[in-house]
């Protein structure tokens, strides 16, 4: 099978967004859920978040970072091109449900992921801020995206080229110290940026939802290699997440795991000239 | 008269020291001669106990007789009115407790060489024969297959035959199941499975991948769309781990994931091909079956220099196919049996650096009439090993059930069925494999495909 790309646009630098044919996808899918996708034949699977969708048009768009060897080659196809392989969705529907106030917390990439499900909380009528940080302002992205139906959007980059200076932990914890209630949190980026927010939405007794993107090869619960301790037990994350209770997560071990295989990540790119 | 020699004829394979470090076959087949040699051997027995050895009731028999002749096209046909995927069962089927052991030569002396026989014949008609055009006609009915391993092709290949309009769904972007993901190439070469699975297609099934049923689509979703029936092959793809500490460290894997990595993705071709797998010098792989076999001989042809089998029964009860645990000790494999793995440790980055172990002794035979293994009080040492493998078994996903209103299920998470029909308590739906029966064999899930093609027909023609 191949899969159309309709669309591509390059939101910054580093991260572009593409839209998609893929009807079996589009038909069915939820914010929370994702993608595996195979660039070509040979190709390695790599999980993308499901970022938006048109089910009448039957598409599905990803928002991706390049990073290595495969979002690499993602990122060579154009406008008109096709992707070898795109399965899903996969992985549970984040459980959304109505409370008075939410707060999206993401970290570069990340905010793909947050933005359908902050969409479709405030669909339902939930009131929700969001804060997105980056290195620098050009990593910051979806941020107009945001505006059409956040009540507030908080921007933190490091060198405070945009919003505050430093981490979205900043902004966040001023927020609380500000009196703001949230009833919930849904924190998404690299894992040590959810592992810090949850160390003060813990102090604060605020239920955090975090997403977890381990390494994973089929994303159907064959291989196990996707595996997460929360709550002292094994989860496998692409069938039982990827969105889990921050506050259970293993993030120390995530980390770590998420590290197996980098000297092959940084060979193979070698090894294949990019 | 009978060619009366006690032992079958020798079948060529690469030397043990130059396969174990290559991915190509190990076993190399019989030249005609040879074939037509093993066929004397068979006594043409009257009453067949070969044939009820075999779950397909492949005539047995009639084929060897076929191949004594020369005609080897005869035997092909005559194999295939049974079995529709004869490299394959030539190759994997544990014909020591099926067809072979049931074989009278096989009370004094070696069995007739029934699967080196029917490979033999598979192959010669996959480089001989000229394909033939068949022509089918269309009864207008449209059936769906759930998962495309032996159950779910077997099943579309039966339907197809009868006129019925076949789709097969396959979650993975390859067809095949545990034939293309599982089983290493040595032991049975991918170009073969791709084969088998084109005579398929070219039949008229459309194998659509990339299609998880529960997610990209339900079963009921697809009543919906106008199948008249739905056969379940999805397998017992959700591995089992031993929930030991430390089965989360850096390098240890389920065999799935291990196999997974080479077989599908390649990873023996890394970098050309980007998948990593990664084996270090070291390796462990617990469980003593077909699967724990391939896990080990794959890390020793990655370049594992010590590679050890720990096993917590006996030798006698490792439920691997007798020629893979001789082919595994000719490679090189240690085998620690009677040895139960307690712990996995790490080094101070999160790999593994060694494996707990505490030796055990055989004690009453338990319910299953093996004897059960007991630990033996502080016999606990520590193993260095740098790669774990973990290979105690597979148990059915649980996708299917969680998305299928009405689908009866044993605790354990298999689908629940009548054994004449393959039919399940949901109407229209049928099932067969793995899934059914938990981790068994090719032949079994081939076996249950085809029964429930039969079934379908029936209950669809009386529409
Ligand atoms: C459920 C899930 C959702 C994700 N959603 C997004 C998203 O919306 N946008 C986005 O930019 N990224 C997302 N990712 C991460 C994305 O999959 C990786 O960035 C991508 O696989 C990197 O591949 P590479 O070959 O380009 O880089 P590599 O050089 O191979 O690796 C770079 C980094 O990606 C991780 N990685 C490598 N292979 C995999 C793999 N097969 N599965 C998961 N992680 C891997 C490595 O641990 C490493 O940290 C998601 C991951 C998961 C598990
Ligand atoms: C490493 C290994 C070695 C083995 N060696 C031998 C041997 O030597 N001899 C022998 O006889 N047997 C052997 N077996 C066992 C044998 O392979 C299985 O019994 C057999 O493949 C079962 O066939 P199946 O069609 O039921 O399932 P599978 O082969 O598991 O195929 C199921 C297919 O369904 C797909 N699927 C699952 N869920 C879904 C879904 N929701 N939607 C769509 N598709 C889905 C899967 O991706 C898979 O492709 C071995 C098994 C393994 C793992
Ligand atoms: S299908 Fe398997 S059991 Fe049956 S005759 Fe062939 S090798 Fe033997
Ligand atoms: S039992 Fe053995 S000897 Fe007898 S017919 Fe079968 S294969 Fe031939
Ligand atoms: S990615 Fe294989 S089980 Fe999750």
């Amino acid at each position: 099978m191949v899969y159309k790309i309709v669309k591509k646009t390059k939101l910054n630098n580093l991260v572009e967004l593409m839209e998609i044919q893929a009807p079996y996808v589009a038909r069915k899918c939820e914010p929370g859920q994702f993608i595996i996708i195979r660039v070509d034949e040979d190709g390695e699977r790599i999980p993308l978040t499901i970022a938006d969708y048109d089910r009448e048009n039957e598409t599905v768009t990803i928002i991706y970072q390049v990073v290595g060897y495969s979002t690499e080659l993602l990122s060579k196809k154009e406008e008109g091109d096709y992707v070898q392989d795109f399965v899903g969705p996969l992985g549970q529907p984040s459980p959304l449900h109505k409370c008075d106030r939410v707060l999206g917390v993401a970290g570069g990439v990340g905010a793909a992921p947050l933005y359908p499900q902050l969409r479709k909380l405030s669909q339902m009528g939930v009131p929700v801020d969001v804060i997105i940080g980056g290195k620098s302002a050009e990593f910051v992205i979806l941020k107009e995206l945001f505006e059409e139906f956040c009540d507030n959007v908080y921007i933190a980059t490091d060198d405070g080229s945009l919003g505050t200076k430093g981490f979205v932990t900043n902004v966040l914890e001023d927020q609380i110290k500000a009196g703001v209630k949230y009833d919930e949190v849904i924190a998404i980026g690299p894992l040590i940026m959810m592992k810090n927010v949850v160390k003060i939405t813990k102090e604060y007794d605020i239920p955090t939802a975090v997403s977890l993107n381990p390494i994973m090869i089929d994303g159907t619960g064959m291989c196990g290699g996707c595996r997460v301790t929360v709550g002292g037990e094994t989860k496998f994350a692409c069938v039982d997440g990827p969105d889990f209770d921050g506050f259970k997560v293993d993030f120390d071990e995530c980390m770590q795991r998420q590290g197996m295989f980098r000297e092959e990540e940084h060979q193979c790119k070698i090894g294949r000239g990019m | 008269m009978a060619n009366m020699s006690l032992k079958k004829t020798a079948m060529p394979e690469q030397d043990p020291n130059v396969r174990n470090k290559n991915f190509e076959e190990v076993a190399l087949g019989y030249t005609a001669e040879m074939a037509m040699e093993e066929a004397t051997r068979c006594l043409n027995c009257k009453n067949k106990p070969c044939v009820n050895g075999c779950p397909v009731n492949v005539p047995i028999p009639a084929f060897i007789e076929k191949v004594a002749a020369g005609d080897f096209e005869g035997a092909y046909e005559v194999i295939t009115s049974e079995n529709a995927l004869p490299a394959i069962c030539g190759r994997v089927c544990p014909q020591e407790n099926q067809c072979e052991g049931k074989c009278v030569r096989g009370i004094k002396g070696e069995p007739v060489g029934i699967g080196r026989m029917e490979r033999f014949v598979a192959d010669w008609h996959m480089e001989n024969a000229k394909p033939v055009e068949v022509k089918i006609e269309k009864n207008g009915k449209k059936v769906a297959v759930v998962g495309c391993g032996p159950a779910g092709i077997t099943c579309a290949g039966e339907l197809i035959k009868k006129g019925y309009e076949v789709t097969v769904f396959e979650a993975l972007h390859k067809a095949g199941g545990v034939l293309s993901y599982g089983i290493p190439e040595f032991r049975l070469p991918k170009d073969l499975v791709a084969k088998e699975i084109e005579t398929v297609e070219k039949l008229g099934v459309d194998i659509k991948t990339n299609v998880i049923v529960g997610r990209s689509v339900t079963i009921d979703e697809l009543m919906e769309d106008g199948y008249e029936a739905v056969f379940v092959g999805s397998g017992a793809g959700l591995p089992r781990f031993l929930n030991i500490p430390g089965e989360n460290h850096l390098g240890v894997y389920s065999a799935n994931e291990f196999l997974t990595r080479v077989n599908l993705m390649k990873g023996y071709k890394f970098p050309d091909c980007p998948t990593p797998v990664k084996v270090g010098k070291k390796v462990a792989v617990v469980g003593a079956g077909n699967v724990a076999m391939d896990a080990a001989r794959t890390a020793k042809r990655l370049g594992a220099e010590e590679v050890y089998i720990v096993y917590r029964r006996s030798e006698e009860e490792a439920p691997a196919r007798l020629e893979e645990l001789h082919h595994a000790k000719e490679e090189g494999i240690i085998f620690k049996f009677l040895n139960n793995p307690a712990a996995i440790k790490a080094d101070e980055n999160g790999w593994v650096n060694k494996m707990e172990i505490i030796k055990q002794e055989l004690g009453e035979p338990d319910a299953s009439g093996r004897r059960s293994p007991k630990p033996i009080e502080g016999s606990n040492y520590d193993l260095d090993v740098d790669t774990v493998i973990i290979a105690i078994g597979q148990s059915p996903n649980p996708l299917i059930r969680q998305t299928t209103p009405g689908l009866d299920v044993q605790r354990w998470g298999g689908i629940i069925v009548d054994e004449d029909t393959m039919k399940t308590s949901k109407d229209g739906v049928y099932a067969g494999g793995d899934t059914v029966t938990g981790a068994a064999t090719v032949i079994l899930a081939m076996g249950a495909g085809k029964k429930a093609a039969a079934a379908i027909d029936k209950q669809l023609q009386g529409k």
